[in-house]
Order: C-alpha cells, then sequence, then structure tokens
C-alpha cells in the first residue's frame, strides 16, 4: 500500500475515492469550535499542505489513549476557510457534503479512517503538542506524529465522493423500496 | 474506621458505577462482538472487509491495552434496579455520580459533558442533572452503564404518528437509517421504541438497545433485512452490513397517539452490569 507523508503537495493528484494509503508526519487534531476558533483568531499550525483530523482524542499524562475520528459532517460549514488557506487533507467518519466536495476540487482530498477504532488509532500515533488547550481535551487542537495510519481516499481531488455515490444508490433503493 | 450499613453501601454502589462503565468501555458485549465477527466472514466488497477487519482488531486491541474502544467514551447513561422494599435515596445517587466521577479519571473517560447554552465543559462527566439514571424493575440491585457515542445519538429521531399510520412505522425506520448514513459508524444497532408518551418512547427506544442482539423476532428481523438492503456498509462506505440488529420495546399508549422513537446506536454497543449487595440495609417504605 502507498504512504503519503505531510505536508502534502502534488501528489494528492493521483489519489481516487477508493484507495487505500498509509499516511504518516505531522497531523492537527479540530472539531467545531477549534474551527470556529480559527475563523476568529487564525490557524496556530503552518497550514501549507497540513491535514487536519476530525478527532477529539483521550489523552492521559501526555500520552494519546483514544483517538477515533469524529462525525465530519459537523464541520461542513467550517471546513472552506482551513482549504483557503492550503490545508489539503482532511481526516475523519462519515463524509462531507457536495459544498466540501466543491471545495476539495483540486486542491485536497478527504480520507476516511474507521469510527469506533480509536486505540487502533492510538497505536500509529504520538503526541507532540497542543494549541487552544483551553478549549477542553475534545476541542482543542493536539499535534499527533502519525505513523502509517491506514487510510481509504473517501473523497478525491476529482469531485468523487465514495460517500455520495453510496448515499445517492441507498437512497434510489429507498424511493423503490416506498414510491411517493 | 467503621462504616456503617448504609456507608459501606454507598461506597460499593460508587465502585460497582466505576467498574461498570470501565468493563463496557473496554470490553465490547460477546454477542455483539459474535455479530461483527459474523458480518466480517460474510462481506465481499474488499473496502467493508477491511472497515470490519479493523473494527475487529481495535476491539482486540482495547482488551489488551484496557484502554476504551472509543474515544467518544460516551455519555455513561445508567439503569438502576433495587430489590423490593428498597428505596433508591439522594445519598444512592450521589454514590452513583461519584462513581461517574471516579471512572472518568481511572478509565480514564474523556470530559464531554457541557452545558447546553454555554458549552461550558464540568470536566468530569457530572453535572447539569446529568448523566440520567433511570430506575427499572428488578429483583437485585444492579447497575448497568451504556455508554452513549454522540455520533449514533445525533441520528435518531421521534416521531408522533396518527394512529391509523402503523404502517408507516417500518419506513421510518429506515429511512431513520437511511438519513443517518455512514455519520453514526454503522454497522448500527437500532433500538425501536413504540408507544408510551413522547418522552417514554425516546427511553423505550434507548432500553431496547440493553436486549442482546443475537436473537430477533421476526418483525425485528424484517426491519433490520431492510436496512441492510439499503447498501450503506460499514461507516456508510458500501457493503451488505449497515445494521447488526433492530430491536423493538413496546408500552402502551393514549388511544389517540401513536409515538415511535428510533435509537440509532454506532458498532460500539457498549453494556456493563455489576450487581450490588444490599442485604442488611434496613428497608425504607
Amino acid at each position: 500500500m502507498r504512504e503519503l507523508i505531510t505536508p502534502l503537495g502534488d501528489e494528492i493528484y493521483s489519489l481516487h475515492a477508493g484507495d487505500a494509503i498509509y499516511l504518516s508526519g505531522t497531523i492537527y487534531t479540530a472539531r467545531d469550535e477549534a474551527h470556529l476558533r480559527m475563523q476568529e483568531e487564525g490557524i496556530p499550525f503552518d497550514p501549507q499542505g497540513a491535514v487536519i483530523y476530525h478527532c477529539g482524542p483521550v489523552i492521559k499524562d501526555q500520552e494519546i489513549i483514544a483517538a477515533g475520528p469524529t462525525t465530519s459532517a459537523r464541520m461542513n460549514p467550517l471546513t472552506g476557510p482551513v482549504l483557503d488557506a492550503g490545508v489539503r487533507g482532511l481526516i475523519g467518519k462519515g463524509g462531507m457534503s457536495a459544498a466540501v466536495v466543491e471545495q476539495l476540487r483540486d486542491r485536497g482530498v478527504y480520507f476516511s479512517f474507521t469510527g469506533g477504532c480509536a486505540v487502533l488509532a492510538a497505536t500509529h500515533m504520538q503526541l507532540k503538542g497542543v494549541h487552544y488547550p483551553d478549549l477542553g481535551m475534545a476541542e482543542a487542537i493536539w499535534e499527533l506524529t502519525l505513523n502509517k495510519l491506514p487510510l481509504i481516499v473517501g473523497i478525491d481531488s476529482h469531485e468523487n465522493s465514495l460517500f455520495a455515490e453510496i448515499d445517492d444508490k441507498s437512497k434510489t433503493t429507498f424511493e423503490q423500496m416506498y414510491p411517493i | 474506621m467503621n462504616l456503617t450499613a448504609e456507608e459501606s453501601i454507598l461506597r460499593e454502589i460508587t465502585d460497582a458505577t466505576c467498574r461498570a462503565i470501565q468493563t463496557a468501555e473496554i470490553y465490547l458485549p460477546g454477542d455483539v462482538k459474535h455479530r461483527l465477527e459474523q458480518a466480517y466472514e460474510r462481506e465481499q466488497l474488499s473496502v467493508a472487509r477491511e472497515i470490519l477487519g479493523h473494527i475487529l482488531q481495535n476491539i482486540q486491541l482495547a482488551e489488551e491495552k484496557q484502554a476504551p474502544m472509543c474515544q467518544d467514551t460516551g455519555i455513561p447513561v445508567l439503569y438502576v434496579t433495587m430489590p423490593d422494599g428498597v428505596a433508591f435515596t439522594k445519598n444512592m445517587r450521589a454514590a452513583i455520580m461519584a462513581g461517574v466521577i471516579k471512572a472518568t479519571e481511572q478509565v480514564p473517560l474523556r470530559p464531554n459533558l457541557v452545558d447546553p447554552e454555554t458549552r461550558h465543559n464540568t470536566n468530569n462527566n457530572v453535572g447539569i442533572d446529568m448523566p440520567p439514571i433511570h430506575i427499572l424493575p428488578g429483583e437485585k440491585c444492579t447497575i448497568t452503564a451504556f455508554p452513549k457515542g454522540a455520533g449514533s445519538e445525533n441520528a435518531s429521531r421521534i416521531k408522533m404518528f396518527l394512529p391509523t399510520e402503523k404502517e408507516g412505522i417500518k419506513r421510518f425506520v429506515t429511512e431513520t437509517a437511511l438519513l443517518a448514513g455512514g455519520r453514526p459508524c454503522p454497522p448500527i444497532v437500532v433500538g425501536v421504541g413504540i408507544g408510551g408518551t413522547f418522552d417514554t418512547c425516546a427511553a423505550l427506544a434507548k432500553e431496547a438497545l440493553l436486549e442482546p442482539i443475537d436473537s430477533m423476532t421476526l418483525q425485528e428481523e424484517a426491519m433490520c433485512d431492510e436496512i441492510n438492503s439499503l447498501g450503506i456498509g460499514p461507516m456508510g462506505l458500501g457493503g451488505a452490513t449497515t445494521c447488526l440488529a433492530v430491536k423493538i420495546k413496546t408500552a402502551g399508549c393514549h388511544t389517540a397517539s401513536l409515538p415511535v422513537a428510533v435509537n440509532i446506536q454506532c458498532w460500539a454497543c457498549r453494556r456493563a452490569t455489576e450487581e450490588v449487595e444490599i442485604e442488611g440495609i434496613p428497608c425504607v417504605n
């Protein structure tokens, strides 16, 4: 399986929805509150080629205990500004809206990590630092070093979303079951 | 130091609450694990198989490392049963809350509880009338912890049907799974409450999730099959397994209403029960 290392560059253009990859290097967790803070105060890390992880980990004594992805859809309306600033990768679960698929076009990708697999994720991570610690454990920005985290490309930079494809199919199936 | 009978029972309630939460967070119940293993065997699609493989690997790692299986350690919804003649006292409630605080440090749990409007975090998963403690009928004193994550809770729905609309129940359940898509971490378990009042209907849906999922009624199985036919799959990336089980719980309702609640649960259907020896406490009647 192919390994990508952050910060990400033009190699993302060769990724396609459904590809399985490993990701290594520095990433930053951010959820709802951190995205709002970044809009107000600016991004507290270098956003060029950076990867944001939708995650609120469990940390104890500066160790990552559990760090699976949170539902990315909550960040749908908050993602445009970070992509405008140069962020090129998002990691989360459950996929993102059509608007975000459009915003990722020609500039970034969305990776899916298996929701709930928090201990598995933690075994591929080391804690490097924290920004906005006042937001609390779940909402702070944690700087992590990844070692070959296995991911699936959910949305590529060519407007293909595996989630949207499955959503459309399941919606069609439902409409056939229950015609209006 | 000599403790009175009441003090030692309260201490035991605190410890049992903490143990129940800890067990629920680390060990997935055998029936849930078994359904996931069956799904892994059955799944043909490579992405779906890879995801289910991650889940099984994660379950094992959590046990090995004694770590909570998911970083969303949830809101620990608590169910208490008491033997006949023993009242559930204010002190017992406080003892349970102390158990939640203890578990928050010990497991550890992520502090998830915030004020709904200011979003201020209490930092110990307790306060502002939370977590919920439900008293259920029973013969012994037991404490069941049911940690509920937000991803799946947010995908839950309730509808007040008209009494003549009961044919619409199955559609409502399937539609809830459709609208949820990959967001609640499928494969999901679906708790359905039918009847009661607006509030008890939601409670029934959640109580249904406490039932073992190794068996289903024909009605439950039909709903489960219909959800699986949507093809949402593990994490919404396609596949045969969207739903591990549907469990239904019913109660009587007003002749003019038909409440239906659907409580969605992620694959980590975490629950654990601890018993508390309560003999020796004077009955409070």
